[in-house]
C-alpha cells in the first residue's frame, strides 16, 4: 500500500491534469452574447471543482481495482458527503458530479463481490433453472401489465402520455434491432424511414382522406421501398461505409423536408392530422359531419382519456407485432443467415449466401417497422414538421438498441424505460439526457459490450429438454 | 466571368478547410481501419477553442493580429490534440479486438457526448465571433462586379498549404511517419519490429485533432459565427472529401477537400443553395458506388 | 501421373493471379477428379491459398479459366463470390477458421443449408405463416446435421456456441459445416493444421469417409506430409507460385525439384 501511493497519485495527477487540459477553455470560460458582442464569464472555480473531483476519483478507482477496500470505500465515501454537502459551489451539476463520482467508487470497490456473487447464482443448478424460466415469466408478467395499465389507478393523463413515448421508442428499439441487432447493419439514419412514414400519413390523410388503418400498412411499404433504394447501392459496401452513407441520408431526408415546400409545407410543418378511428368512429368530443365518435358508438360519456387508451392500444400492437416478427423470423433461414452475416460475412460468402440480398432484407424489413411508428406518430401528435426527424433522434434508438443488448428483445425494453421513462420523469435531467447517452454508448462498448442484457437464446436447439450450456 | 472567379476564391478556401478535416479521417482510417465518427466534434471544439482564446487575448490586450493568430493556432491545436488523444486513449483503445461495430458505437457515443457537452458547458445559441481580420485585395472588376480576395481567405489557404506540407513532410520522412506507415500496412509485424504500436496510433489522432482545430479555427474566423452543431456537417462532409480522394491517401484528402468546396459553392452560386448539402451526400453516394477507393486510393483486396 | 480414369471435376487452366507487383499464382495448371483427394502442397507463400481464393470466387484470376465439370459446366471465374458456393457447388474452409462463434453448433450447419431452406421458407412466407411444408423442410435440415454431428462427433455439443469449441472440434465443424451446403468440390485450407496426433488421424478418416461415401473431389491444402501420403490420390507442388511438379504421392516424396523447393524451409515443416 505504502509503496504504491506515490504511483496512484502520479497516475491520478496525470488524469487530472488532462482532465484540467480539456476543461481548461470550454468549461473554464463561458461564453455569453450579451447583445453588443461575445463576452466571457469566468468559471474556474468549476473547472477546478471538477479537475479535483476527477484527482479523488481516480485515486478512489484506481485503489478499489487494486483491491484496496477500505482506503477507497472511504474516499468514495467522504467524496458522496462532500457532494451531498451544502457547500456554496457554483451550480448543482457540480454537487452532483462529485456525488456521482463518489457512487462510482464505492460501486466499483463493491463490483467484485456482487459479481462473484451473481456468478456462484447463475451458474448454480437452481439459478440457472430460474433464468431461463424467469425470463419467460417475466415477458409474461410484462405483457399483462401492459395490456391492464390503462385500467389501473396509474394510468392518468401523465402516465399514459409517458407510456405511449416509451412503447414508440419500444417499438422503433426492436425495428431497429433487426437490422443493427440481428443482421450487424450500422443504421444511423434510421430516422430517416420514420420520417417517411409519418409524412406518409400526414400527406395521405389530410390530401386524400385516408384513414389510418388504410395508410399503416402503404406507410410500411413506403419506408421499405426507400430502404431498398438506399440500401441496394451501399449494402455492398463495408459495413462503417454504411454507417456514414446511412447518417448522411437520414439528413437528406430533413433537408429535403425542409425545403421542398410544395410536398411537406416546409419547416411550417404538417397540421390537422386526423387520429386514428375505430371502424370508422372517431375519438373526440364531437364528430365531424357525417361520422360518429366513439363515446356515441359505445354509448359511454366521453372522457379525453379515451383516445389516449387507444393510441396506446395501438402503438401496444403495433410493438408486439414487430416483436413476434423479430421471434419468428430469427428461427426461419433468412433470420439465421442474418445473424450469420454479422459474424461472418466472408464465411457466409463461402456458403453460397447472397449478402447484399440477405443484408437487404434486413434493412428494408426495419426502414418497415420505421415507417408503422412513423404513422403512428404522425396519428398521434396530429402535427409533424421536420425537427422531430434530426440525428438526435436516431442516435437515441440506436443506443437504446446498443444499451439494452443488441439482439436481446427484454433489453430493448429495459433500455426504453430507463433511456425515455427516467428523463422524462425527472424533467431537470433533460439537459443532461443525451450525454448520458453518449456517454452509456462508450461505456457500455468499453465495459460490457453485448449490452446489459447480453444472453443469446438459439434459435433453435438440438436437446430441448437439456436447457443450458 | 467574374462572379466565376470570386466563386472559385470562395471554393478554395471552403476546400482548405475541409481538407484539414479530412486529413484527420483519412489518417486514422489508414491507421486503424476505422471512421472516427468524433472528428467532426473534435473540429468543434478547436473552433469553440480558437474562439475563446481570441476573447482571451482580447482580454490580455493582445492587439497585434498576427500574434493573435500565431498565438491562437498553437494554443487550439495543443489544447484540441488532448480531445484526439484523451478519445483514442479512453473510447477506442479498449476495444480494439472487440466486434466490429464496437468501435463504431463507441466513436457515435463520443460524438453525442462531446457535442452535448459544449451545449451544457457554453449554451446552445449560435455564437457570433467579431471579424479578426478585416477588407481584402480587389483583384479585377468585370461586368460591374468586383472579385474580391479577402486577407482572411489568403491567411487561409496559406496556413494550410504550410500545414499539409508540414505533416506530408513528417510522414514521408521522419521515423514518426515511417512507423505510422508500418502500422498501416502490418500492424502485428510492426509491433514485432519494435514499433511502439500504441504510441504511434496516439500520435496519429494527436496529428489529426491538431489538424482539426486549425480547421475549426479558420471555420470560425471565415464564417463568424461557431455552435455546437457545426461539427456534424462539416464532418460529413470532410468524411465525403476523404472518401472521394481515396481513403488512407494523404493526397486524396486534399484533392476531395478541394472538390468537396467546389461542389459546394458552384452549386450553391448557381444553382439552390437549399440542396447544397444534399448534392454532397449524393457525391458521397456516388463515388462510393462507382468508384470506393476515391479517386487517389489504392484497391483495397480483402485477405481471406 | 493420374491413370486419368475418370473425367475430371474441376480444371485449374493458367491460372495467374497479380497483387500490384506480386505474382501470388504463376500460370498454373491442374485438375481434381471426383472421388479424389487432390493435395496441394508447397512452402509457405506458394500460393496454395490464393489458387482457393480463385477457385472459390474470393479473388479475380488476372489470367485463367477454372471450370466445374457438370450438367452445365460453370466458369467459376466469371462468378460472383456467393454463387460459386450456390450454383456451382463448391464449398471451403479457411486456413484460420471462420465458423459464426456466436452461434450454435447446431445453427452453424443450419445456416449452410440456407439456400435450400430458404426455397422451401417461400422465401420466408411460409416459414412466418409456419407451414407444414417449411416445417418438414427444417426438420430434414436439422436431421441433416444431426448425421453430420454424429460424424464428427459433436452432438453433445450442439446447442453450445461454436466459439467456445476447443480448437480441434471448431476444424472439424468447419468440415462439417462446408459439407451441409452438398457439395461436389470441396476445399479444405490446411485442416490438420493445430490438430494433435489424434485428432489428426481421425480428421483423415473423415476425409476418406467424405471421398468414398458422399463421393465428393476434395482439393486439401496440407503441410503435413505424412497426411498427404496417407490419403491423398494426387499431389500438386507449386513453389513461389508456380507448379513444379504434379502425380502420385510416391513419385512427389523423391521428385528433385521437390526436395529442392522443400529444403530451404525443411524446419518449419518437420513440427506443421
Ligand atoms: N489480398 C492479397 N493482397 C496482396 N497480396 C496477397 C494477397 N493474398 C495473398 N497475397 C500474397 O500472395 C502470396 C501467396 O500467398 P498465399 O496465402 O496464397 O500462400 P500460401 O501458399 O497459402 O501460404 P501458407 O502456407 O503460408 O498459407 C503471398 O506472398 C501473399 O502475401
Ligand atoms: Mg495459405
Amino acid at each position: 500500500m505504502r509503496d504504491r501511493l506515490p504511483a496512484l497519485v502520479k497516475d491520478a495527477a496525470l488524469t487530472a491534469l488532462v482532465a484540467a487540459a480539456l476543461g481548461l477553455f470550454i468549461v473554464g470560460f463561458k461564453t455569453r452574447d450579451a447583445g453588443q458582442g461575445l463576452f466571457f464569464d469566468y468559471q474556474l472555480v468549476d473547472l477546478a471543482v471538477a479537475v479535483a473531483t476527477i484527482f479523488f476519483g481516480r485515486l478512489g478507482l484506481q485503489l478499489a481495482s487494486l483491491g484496496l477496500k477500505w482506503p477507497s470505500f472511504a474516499l468514495g465515501a467522504a467524496l458522496g458527503v462532500i457532494g451531498a454537502a451544502p457547500l456554496e459551489l457554483p451550480s448543482t451539476f457540480l454537487h452532483w458530479f462529485v456525488v456521482i463520482a463518489g457512487v462510482l467508487i464505492i460501486l466499483r470497490t463493491i463490483w467484485p463481490w456482487a459479481n462473484a456473487a451473481l456468478a456462484t447464482a447463475r451458474h448454480s443448478q437452481r439459478g440457472r433453472a430460474f433464468g431461463q424460466r424467469g425470463a419467460k415469466w417475466f415477458g409474461a408478467i410484462l405483457l399483462a401489465a401492459a395490456v391492464l395499465m390503462p385500467f389501473t389507478s396509474f394510468a392518468d393523463q401523465k402516465t399514459m402520455d409517458l407510456a405511449v413515448l416509451i412503447l414508440t421508442y419500444v417499438m422503433l428499439g426492436w425495428g431497429l434491432n433487426i437490422v443493427v441487432g440481428l443482421a450487424g447493419l450500422l443504421d444511423l439514419g434510421y430516422v430517416a424511414f420514420y420520417a417517411v412514414g409519418a409524412y406518409s400519413y400526414a400527406l395521405l390523410s389530410t390530401q386524400y382522406g385516408l384513414n389510418f388503418w388504410m395508410v399503416l400498412p402503404l406507410a410500411g411499404m413506403f419506408a421499405a421501398a426507400f430502404g431498398l433504394v438506399l440500401g441496394f447501392p451501399v449494402l455492398r459496401l463495408r459495413g462503417d461505409y454504411l454507417a456514414i452513407v446511412t447518417m448522411g441520408f437520414g439528413e437528406i431526408i430533413r433537408l429535403v423536408l425542409l425545403n421542398w415546400v410544395d410536398l411537406s409545407n416546409g419547416p411550417a410543418g404538417i397540421g390537422g392530422i386526423p387520429g386514428p378511428t375505430l371502424f370508422g368512429a372517431v375519438f373526440a368530443e364531437t364528430a365531424p359531419a357525417g361520422k360518429q365518435t366513439f363515446a356515441e358508438m359505445v354509448g359511454i360519456p366521453f372522457t379525453s382519456n379515451q383516445r389516449l387508451i387507444y393510441l396506446y392500444y395501438i402503438i401496444l400492437l403495433l410493438a408486439l407485432v414487430t416483436n413476434f416478427f423479430t421471434q419468428r423470423v430469427r428461427r426461419l433461414p433468412v433470420g439465421r443467415a442474418w445473424e450469420a452475416l454479422r459474424e461472418d460475412e466472408t464465411a457466409c460468402k463461402a456458403l453460397g449466401i447472397n449478402p447484399t440480398n440477405t443484408k437487404l432484407t434486413a434493412f428494408a424489413v426495419g426502414a418497415m417497422f420505421a415507417g408503422f411508428a412513423g404513422s403512428f406518430f404522425a396519428a398521434k401528435q396530429r402535427f409533424i414538421s421536420p425537427e422531430s426527424f434530426t440525428f438526435i433522434e436516431s442516435a437515441i434508438i440506436l443506443s437504446i438498441v446498443v444499451l439494452g443488448g443488441m439482439g436481446s428483445q427484454i433489453g430493448v425494453v429495459l433500455a426504453a424505460v430507463l433511456l425515455i421513462g427516467l428523463p422524462e420523469w425527472f424533467r431537470d435531467l433533460g439537459a443532461y439526457r443525451m450525454i448520458v447517452f453518449g456517454l452509456a454508448m462508450v461505456l457500455i462498448m468499453v465495459f460490457r459490450p453485448r449490452g446489459l442484457i447480453a444472453h443469446r437464446e438459439p434459435s433453435v436447439r438440438l436437446h430441448p429438454a437439456r436447457a443450458g450450456p | 466571368m467574374a462572379y466565376f472567379s470570386q466563386q472559385l476564391i470562395n471554393a478554395i478556401t471552403l476546400g482548405a478547410i475541409y481538407g484539414l478535416i479530412a486529413i484527420g479521417y483519412t489518417m486514422v482510417y489508414g491507421i486503424i481501419g476505422m471512421i472516427n465518427f468524433a472528428h467532426g466534434e473534435v473540429f468543434m471544439i478547436g473552433a469553440f477553442i480558437s474562439l475563446i482564446g481570441f476573447m482571451i487575448c482580447g482580454t490580455l490586450g493582445i492587439s497585434s493580429a498576427p500574434v493573435a493568430i500565431l498565438l491562437v493556432l498553437l494554443m487550439a491545436m495543443a489544447f484540441t490534440a488532448v480531445y484526439g488523444w484523451t478519445i483514442e486513449r479512453t473510447a477506442y483503445r479498449p476495444l480494439r479486438g472487440s466486434f466490429k461495430l464496437a468501435p463504431l458505437i463507441s466513436a457515435i457515443g463520443v460524438s453525442i457526448l462531446l457535442q452535448n457537452y459544449v451545449q451544457l458547458a457554453q449554451g446552445a445559441r449560435p455564437k457570433p465571433a467579431g471579424s479578426v481580420i478585416e477588407g481584402g485585395y480587389t483583384l479585377f472588376s468585370a461586368d460591374g462586379f468586383d472579385v474580391r480576395v479577402a486577407w482572411l481567405q489568403i491567411v487561409i489557404v496559406v496556413v494550410t498549404v504550410v500545414l499539409m506540407a508540414g505533416f506530408s513532410w513528417i510522414i514521408a520522412a521522419t521515423p514518426l511517419g515511417r512507423q505510422q506507415r508500418a502500422c498501416e500496412q502490418d500492424m502485428k509485424m510492426a509491433a514485432l519490429l519494435g514499433v511502439d504500436v500504441d504510441r504511434t496510433i496516439s500520435l496519429t489522432f494527436v496529428m489529426g485533432a491538431a489538424l482539426a482545430a486549425v480547421a475549426g479555427m479558420m471555420f470560425m474566423m471565415y464564417y463568424g459565427v461557431v455552435d455546437f452543431f457545426i461539427g456534424f456537417l462539416a464532418g460529413i462532409k470532410a468524411f465525403t472529401a476523404a472518401v472521394l480522394g481515396g481513403i488512407g491517401s494523404l493526397p486524396g484528402a486534399m484533392l476531395g477537400g478541394l472538390l468537396i468546396g467546389l461542389i459546394e459553392v458552384f452549386w450553391a452560386g448557381y444553382f439552390t443553395s437549399e440542396y447544397k448539402d444534399v448534392a454532397v451526400f449524393a457525391i458521397l453516394v456516388l463515388v462510393l458506388i462507382f468508384r470506393p477507393t476515391g479517386l487517389l486510393g489504392k484497391p483495397e483486396i480483402e485477405k481471406v | 501421373m493420374t491413370d486419368g480414369t475418370t473425367a475430371p471435376l474441376i480444371e485449374v487452366e493458367h491460372l495467374t493471379m497479380r497483387f500490384g507487383g506480386l505474382v501470388a499464382v504463376d500460370d498454373v495448371s491442374f485438375a481434381g477428379r471426383p472421388r479424389e483427394i487432390t493435395a496441394i502442397i508447397g512452402p509457405n507463400g506458394a500460393g496454395k491459398t490464393t489458387v482457393f481464393n480463385c477457385i472459390t470466387g474470393f479473388y479475380k484470376p488476372t489470367v485463367g479459366r477454372l471450370t466445374l465439370r457438370g450438367e452445365p459446366d460453370y466458369l467459376l471465374e466469371r462468378m460472383l463470390g456467393h454463387e460459386v458456393g450456390q450454383k456451382a457447388k463448391v464449398a471451403r474452409t479457411f486456413q484460420n477458421i471462420r465458423l459464426f462463434p456466436g452461434m450454435t453448433v447446431l445453427e452453424n450447419l443450419l445456416v449452410a443449408q440456407h439456400n435450400k431452406l430458404m426455397r422451401a421458407s417461400g422465401m420466408s412466407v411460409f416459414g412466418l405463416l409456419g407451414l407444414k411444408r417449411y416445417r418438414a423442410a427444417e426438420a430434414a435440415a436439422i436431421d441433416k446435421a444431426r448425421q453430420w454431428l454424429e460424424r464428427i462427433g459433436l452432438v453433445a455439443d450442439a446447442d453450445r456456441p461454436a466459439g467456445e469449441l476447443p480448437y480441434g472440434a471448431q476444424r472439424r465443424l468447419e468440415i462439417a459445416r462446408a459439407m451441409c451446403t452438398d457439395p461436389r468440390l470441396l476445399c479444405l485450407d490446411e485442416p490438420a493444421a493445430g490438430l494433435n496426433p489424434r485428432e489428426s488421424s481421425e480428421l483423415n478418416e473423415l476425409l476418406v469417409s467424405i471421398r468414398d461415401l458422399d463421393g465428393v473431389g476434395v482439393l486439401l491444402i496440407e503441410h503435413d506430409m505424412s497426411v498427404v501420403m496417407r490419403i491423398s490420390d494426387h499431389v500438386v507442388v507449386l513453389d513461389y507460385g508456380r507448379k513444379i511438379a504434379e502425380g502420385a504421392p510416391q513419385a512427389m516424396q523423391n521428385d528433385p525439384a521437390v526436395i529442392r523447393a522443400y529444403l530451404g524451409t525443411a524446419e518449419d515443416d518437420a513440427d506443421a
